[in-house]
């Protein structure tokens, strides 16, 4: 499909044609239609330097880090922490031993609840998460508080799927260890007043793990500015490889807290009595863990921050309140998750048809969106549904795209009632 | 529409999924079962009145996409009046059709109305769409009282 899409403000940035062309997976034809891939929230692509770090590492630089001696180790070690210092800068950490590498969001949910968690948490202490949870923020904390006799409590939403933060306070008492709350929820696309919670937390000495997921590859976050306590997200979803993600945490919470798994590149010495923990980053990077994808993160980051993240926010802005306006437009489509602040998430339902039935009709016309309870369960129940179909545009999606999702859905109703 | 969609739906299919034949209650049943597929969200209850070792009556109530109504709808239909025997020998061949294990046309052409859903076998994904209503069947036959899942 032809699109010369640029925006006003961003013409320079945004050559839409020129960033499409970054990403070769776009360009190809999907039941003989011109893929519109809408399911970015899932999932991102990967643009074409990514590909190329990739196929580089494995091509001149592949060897194991930390350990040899050799000149390919050597090069190898120090492009991986070289990404670590990539992702430090991004976010704004203080320094490298705040940075580890983690498979993913989940992995670096769990390995706060089973450290800190394991760590801090006695009989009838309570960790706070929120109704616009993804399972991995709530599943960790479960087996947790079973395992602690803890109690897991949660911030209710309204029905425009914002967060009741008013009751936040009163949910605070003197036995919370914790909140892990969602920075962009990933059914409904609210982002969160994190400032506030954050605020709200400390003031009550209360740390915060914010799960930054669905929004590292949205909005600017400087973790010192933000002051947030744990921060985790994970590389396929910012333009990045799957299979390697991080878990940023305070320097001072991450010294007390034990490591997460035993192994190698995790230990000082090791003995059969005794075994002293390496310092940090490396305390919880136990295994050779995924260097290439490591790397590859390191470029995506790079790739994103030469456009700009506040170019991205403000092009896939524009591409949802186009999308929301044609979409709303339809007869019988309700779009679930009207909050004030959004990323360019679209959830909606369409009467009397079933969100599996619209996923496959679209993708009979090279539409791609996700359908289902996206991992948010208790989202679907508050709202009593049980599932949506979601759109969710990235910066190399465009006008032309979200024509075509309101065509192709216009065809599944007229087909289907 | 595109010939592998319109296999998939195919009007016996949308019509069921817009008036599904025995969807109600039946208000003493001698069996009942429950199905979830928690991919999607379906869920079903359905409601068997057995005697003398024949399907009496058989209704369902729930939601879910047009493949997995419809199927739980010609179903209910083909059921109907059938033994357990019966019934469990329809089961298996449908079973072996949705998941591409049939091959001669002379077999899903004796599964009768039930052949409109061959062409779930070309979507991996929405294999479970179709076979919910019969798990749930067979479950509820068998008196088993968890619920089925899917998944």
């Amino acid at each position: 499909m032809k699109s010369n899409l640029t925006t006003k403000t961003n013409e320079k940035i945004f050559n839409i044609e020129k960033i499409r062309n970054d990403f070769p997976i776009l360009n190809q034809l999907v039941h003989n239609k011109p893929l519109c891939y809408l399911d970015n929230a899932a999932t991102t692509q990967k643009p074409q330097v990514v590909i190329d770090t990739i196929n580089d590492f494995y091509s001149t630089t592949n060897s194991n880090i930390h350990r040899g001696v050799h000149y390919l180790s050597e090069r190898s070690t120090q492009a991986y922490e070289n990404t670590r210092t990539i992702v430090k800068d991004f976010i704004n950490a203080k320094s490298e031993k705040e940075i580890i590498f983690t498979s993913g969001t989940t992995a670096s949910i769990n390995l706060v609840a089973q450290t800190f968690g394991r760590k801090f948490f006695t009989v009838g202490d309570e960790v706070i998460i929120t109704n616009m949870e993804h399972h991995s923020n709530i599943v960790p904390w479960q087996i947790l508080c079973e395992e602690k006799k803890a109690k897991l409590k949660v911030l209710p939403i309204n029905d425009k799927g914002e967060l009741q933060i008013e009751r936040l306070n009163n949910l605070i008492t003197d036995k919370t260890k914790l909140i892990s709350v969602v920075h962009v929820s990933n059914s409904l696309g609210t982002i969160n007043p994190i400032n506030e919670i954050i605020k709200i937390a400390h003031q009550n000495n209360v740390p915060v793990l914010l799960d930054a997921a669905q929004s590292i590859q949205h909005i600017d976050i400087d973790v010192q500015k933000l002051d947030c306590d744990f921060l985790a997200f994970s590389g396929h979803k910012i333009y990045g490889p799957t299979g390697i993600g991080i878990l940023y945490g305070k320097e001072n919470l991450l010294e007390e807290m034990p490591p997460f798994m035993g192994g190698g590149d995790m230990i000082s010495k090791v003995t059969f009595e005794e075994t002293t923990f390496n310092e940090l980053p490396f305390k919880f990077e136990a295994g050779t863990s995924n260097i290439a994808g490591a790397i590859g993160l390191g470029t995506a980051i790079e790739y994103v921050s030469k456009i700009g993240l506040k170019n991205i926010h403000q092009y896939e802005s524009e591409l949802l309140s186009a999308a929301t306006q044609k979409i709303s437009d339809i007869d019988g489509i309700k779009i679930i998750g009207t909050a004030k602040e959004k990323t360019s998430v679209l959830s909606f339902i369409i009467e009397n048809i079933h969100p599996h039935d619209i996923g496959t009709f679209l993708d009979f016309e090279g539409v791609a969106i996700r359908t289902g309870h996206h991992c948010t369960q208790p989202v679907m129940d508050f709202f009593k549904i049980p599932a949506t179909s979601r759109a969710s545009f990235a910066f190399y999606n465009t006008l032309d795209e979200i024509e075509q999702l309101t065509i192709a859905l216009k065809k599944t109703i007229e087909v289907l009632t | 529409m595109d010939s592998e969609l319109r296999e998939l739906y195919q009007q016996v299919i949308l019509d069921h999924n817009k008036s599904p034949r025995n969807f109600r209650i039946i208000e003493h049943p001698s069996h009942t079962s429950e199905g979830y597929n928690p991919l999607c969200g379906d869920t079903i209850h359905l409601y068997l009145t057995i005697e003398d070792g024949i399907v009496k009556d058989i209704s369902f109530q729930g939601s879910g996409c047009a493949i997995s109504k419809a199927s739980a709808s010609l179903m209910s239909s083909m059921i109907k009046g059938k033994t357990l025997e019966e019934t469990k020998n329809i089961f298996d061949k449908f079973q072996e059709m949705i998941t591409g294990k049939m091959n001669e046309e002379a077999d899903i052409e004796s599964l009768g109305k039930l052949a409109v859903l061959a062409g779930v076998k070309e979507f991996p994904s929405r294999v479970k769409c179709a076979s919910l209503a019969w798990h749930t069947l067979i479950n509820a036959i068998e008196n088993k009282k968890e619920a089925v899942s899917t998944e």
